[in-house]
């Protein structure tokens, strides 16, 4: 029997080796696994999504006669009403092909094809401010007016000469219009503020689709969900986690609460549609339906991290507070929970970003509706929040569902307005919690 | 007189009995407060919440019966009853902690059946419809047939089992994607990671956790089905379908990756030191003692993460809505477009609904298999992880 040096690696001994590298190696490469989605998901909606803040606008100078636009002469509102935005197309389109002639370019579309390039919202836009000025009627006067939506792809490199010639839409000459325009400062890529306050738009003009109506709801559904939820989440783990015997009651609370958690969104959707819709008659799609479905969903969420800040609350807080004389209430109340409120409020704020994130219970509460209204937050026939409104999500979902490409960019650009409101709420709960977490 | 206006004359009740209680109560001793059973804030606790109480009850018992001219009045009656009661039991002996904080006990008892409230309430809203369904729809047809195609002019086939071959096809797929990779990235992270490494990669696979899904679902609808289609799907001659199982598959498994990796982590953190000490000292590498030792001990729990997994699989939505596509479909090509479950939920439910025809009714009863199937899993899954917590404890 030959002796071995105990340095020399035997061939079992490698073999090992090799095996705890490989198993190694695999760990590392799940973690990169998930990383790279997360790089590639982050990055596939930031950049088709990021060109959504920006918009196409033109330079027009508009003509306003007011033999068109005004047939009483005394600027009676009532009968300048009566011009509606398909009267004002036709000025709009003097005034690019005025505006075009004008900065001397020249081009072999016809003024019909020339005043397309403008989108259909400009009409609005121009009409809004004559009746809000009626002073300049009769003059002429410079407008910052929406392009059209293929137009504004153009110059965010959505839309190519070699695409727009197969688009029945737009043609090369617009483009290459719209393009000399730009050399001659006639036409600007500007920050697309109202992306962020603007209204949706119909299927046909994604450049005017906005998300104002939609930041909106989404904002009265988290009132409601966080005047709801947050007491009521507390009150109850208060109940289970300081007070509740153990019985089995409280126990079939307690698997309940986590069987709640674990319920699929949808079927809270179906609840509001069946409890509160059908059976309560609540107005569709009003975000008081959507925000009490959301409460519901979130309810779970904030009692689970509500029962494990006030767990982590020493015992020895309570003993002192017994001893000094406070009733068990007095203890809870006075100091159990000024203790676990910087816990409580960071769990309710993840609460609520999971709340502002979800869509599918929305979807069957009818929020899909198309809402070009902004919701009042008070209406004597409606009530309180009860007109239709939508959600972030489902707006995104939404513009998903349309035809026009533009849409695409306009979804994702939806994506990084919530996500950025995601990353907000997160940023102050991790905040809170590194602010004021305490370690007994 | 709107329901606004007696809502504010009660409030203002509540907030009357809450500052004239206590002058009151100090009145009747003579000014002296140390005759009182307890303390004068006590007493206006005390009798603002008796006012308050019995109001909000009846406000909320009225509104869900559906409100009507009568709520105000009753409201208005029941508070200036419950305000001069409150205000004439005020007497020096009477224990207003006491019952103060037996009211404000009831209020968190009442809290807490909110919880079982809700689940009453899905499992009735959902029973109720399910048997109108049933009234119009042979159940057996439901559960066995194999063909659907709902049909809005009557005379539809609502099989079910279409639906469910593609919520579990997306599921399977999702999870075997899911699993060892959360699997591996949770033993690397708690056996292998260093601190710097574990600071970066956690937060990193927690944000995936925060994404909502809608924006996995525009992820898969955007990027990754055509991805798939134009580099594996029209090549290799598997249709040319974007959406496909397949991509709903992947997109949900990049979902699910943080949920499986972060439930493994509490698992394998709760093995004992000791276990791993044992295998180290007899000679043992690292990955042998993981594998033979450390997920042995963590088995159960790790198979009650993946059922929890399993089940959100089966209950996601928006992901499937934009992914997998509509089309119910019997097929084992993973690249072409097969629908589930929670999909035709949200396609006969929006839109145009008539709630007396099957059509819609069998969202229903879809509700109620997608609830019960995701119920038993998730019982089983936690009494398995509780079971096993337990166990080393």
């Amino acid at each position: 029997m030959t002796q071995k040096s105990l340095l020399t690696v035997d061939a079992r001994t490698k073999k090992r080796n090799a095996s705890e590298k490989r198993f190694k190696a695999f760990g590392l490469g799940a973690i990169i696994v998930a990383m790279v989605a997360l790089v590639i998901l982050l990055t596939s909606v930031v950049s088709t999504g990021s060109s959504a803040f920006k918009q196409t606008y033109a330079t027009v100078s508009v003509p306003l006669p007011e033999a068109k636009l005004d047939k009483s002469g005394v600027r009676d509102l009532d009968v300048m009403k009566k011009v509606t935005t398909i009267g004002y197309t036709s000025l709009l389109r003097d005034g690019i092909v005025g505006t075009v002639a004008d900065a001397g370019l020249t081009t072999t579309l016809s003024a019909k094809d020339i005043g397309k390039m403008l989108s259909k919202e400009a009409a609005a836009t121009v009409r809004d401010h004559v009746l809000a000025n009626p002073d300049v009627i009769g003059t002429s006067v410079e407008f910052s007016l929406l392009m059209n939506g293929r137009i504004d792809g153009y110059f965010k490199g959505r839309v190519t000469m070699e695409s727009a010639a197969l688009d029945g839409n737009t043609s090369p000459e617009e483009l290459q219009l719209a393009q000399d325009m730009a050399n001659a400062g006639l036409v600007e890529t500007k920050f697309n503020w109202a992306f962020l306050t603007a209204p949706d738009a119909s299927d046909q003009r994604p450049e005017a689709a906005g998300l104002g109506v939609a930041i909106l709801g989404s904002l009265y559904m988290m009132i409601v969900v966080l005047v709801l939820a947050l007491p009521i989440g507390v009150a109850a783990s208060i109940y289970l986690e300081e007070f509740a015997p153990k019985n089995r009651w409280t126990d079939i609370i307690e698997v309940n609460i986590s069987n709640l958690a674990a319920v699929p969104s949808i079927v809270y959707g179906i609840l509001g549609l069946a409890i509160f819709i059908n059976f309560m008659e609540f107005n569709q799609s009003s975000p008081l339906v959507g925000g009490l479905v959301l409460t519901l969903m979130t309810l779970p969420t904030i009692i689970i991290s509500t029962r494990a800040a006030l767990k982590s609350v020493p015992p020895s807080i309570r003993d002192a507070a017994l001893g000094v004389g406070a009733s068990k209430m007095q203890s809870v109340f006075h100091h159990v929970l000024p203790l676990a409120a910087p816990g409580i409020l960071t769990g309710t704020i993840i609460g609520l970003a999971q709340a502002l994130g979800e869509t599918a219970p929305l979807l069957l509460i009818g929020m899909v509706a198309f809402v070009r209204e902004y919701p009042a937050a008070y209406s004597p026939d409606a009530g309180l929040f009860g007109e239709a409104a939508t959600a972030l999500p489902v707006q995104v979902f939404n513009w998903t569902q349309r035809a026009d490409p533009g849409f695409v960019e306009r979804a994702s650009g939806a994506i990084i307005t919530l996500l950025i409101f995601l990353l907000i709420m997160n940023a102050i709960a991790i905040f809170l919690r590194r602010k004021f977490e305490r370690r007994w | 007189m709107p329901l606004s206006v007696s809502l504010i004359i009660t409030i203002c009740l509540v907030v009357l009995a809450y500052f004239a209680a206590p002058r009151r109560a100090l009145a009747m001793s003579g000014g002296d407060a140390r005759t009182l059973a307890a303390l004068p804030r006590q007493y206006g606790l005390n009798a603002a919440l008796a006012v308050g109480l019995p109001s909000l009850v009846v406000l909320v018992a009225g509104l869900l019966a559906g409100g009507g001219g009568y709520l105000t009045i009753i409201l208005l009656v029941v508070a200036g009853a419950t305000f001069a009661g409150s205000m004439l039991r005020i007497a020096p002996s009477l224990r207003a902690r006491t019952e103060a904080e037996g009211m404000i006990k009831l209020v968190l008892i009442a809290a807490s059946v909110i919880a079982i409230l809700t689940t009453v309430g899905i499992v009735f809203s959902m029973l109720f419809e399910t048997r109108n369904f049933f009234g119009q729809y042979k159940w057996s047809d439901f559960y066995f047939s194999t063909e659907w195609s709902p049909n809005f002019r009557g005379d539809s086939s609502l099989g079910i089992i279409p639906l469910l071959w593609g919520t579990l096809y997306i599921s399977f797929i999702a999870l075997v994607f899911a699993v060892p990779i959360g699997l591996f990235a949770a033993i690397y992270l708690s056996e292998y990671a260093g601190r710097r490494m574990r600071g970066i990669a956690k937060p990193a696979i927690e944000i995936l956790a925060g994404i909502p899904t809608i924006v996995y679902g525009l992820f898969a609808l955007i990027t990754v089905g055509p991805f798939l289609r134009d580099y594996f799907a029209a090549p290799m001659g598997f249709g040319d379908s974007a959406s496909s199982v397949m991509t709903a598959g992947l997109v949900m498994g990049v979902m699910l990756i943080p949920f499986v990796s972060s439930l493994s982590d509490d698992i394998i953190n709760a093995v004992p030191q000791a276990m791993r000490d044992g295998s180290l000292g007899l000679g043992a590498t690292k990955s042998e003692t993981i594998r033979q030792v450390v997920i042995p001990a963590a088995l159960p729990g790790i198979v009650g993460a993946v059922l929890l997994a399993a089940s959100r699989a089966i209950g996601e939505t928006m992901i499937v809505v934009l992914g997998a596509g509509a089309a119910a479909r019997l097929s084992l090509n993973p690249f072409e477009a097969m629908t589930t479950v929670t999909v035709k939920i949200v396609s006969q439910l929006t839109g145009d609904t008539d709630f007396a025809s099957p059509e819609t009714l069998v969202a229903f009863a879809l509700g109620l298999t997608l609830f019960v199937i995701t119920l038993g899993l998730n019982v089983v899954a936690l009494m398995i992880v509780r079971k096993y917590r337990e166990q080393y404890e």
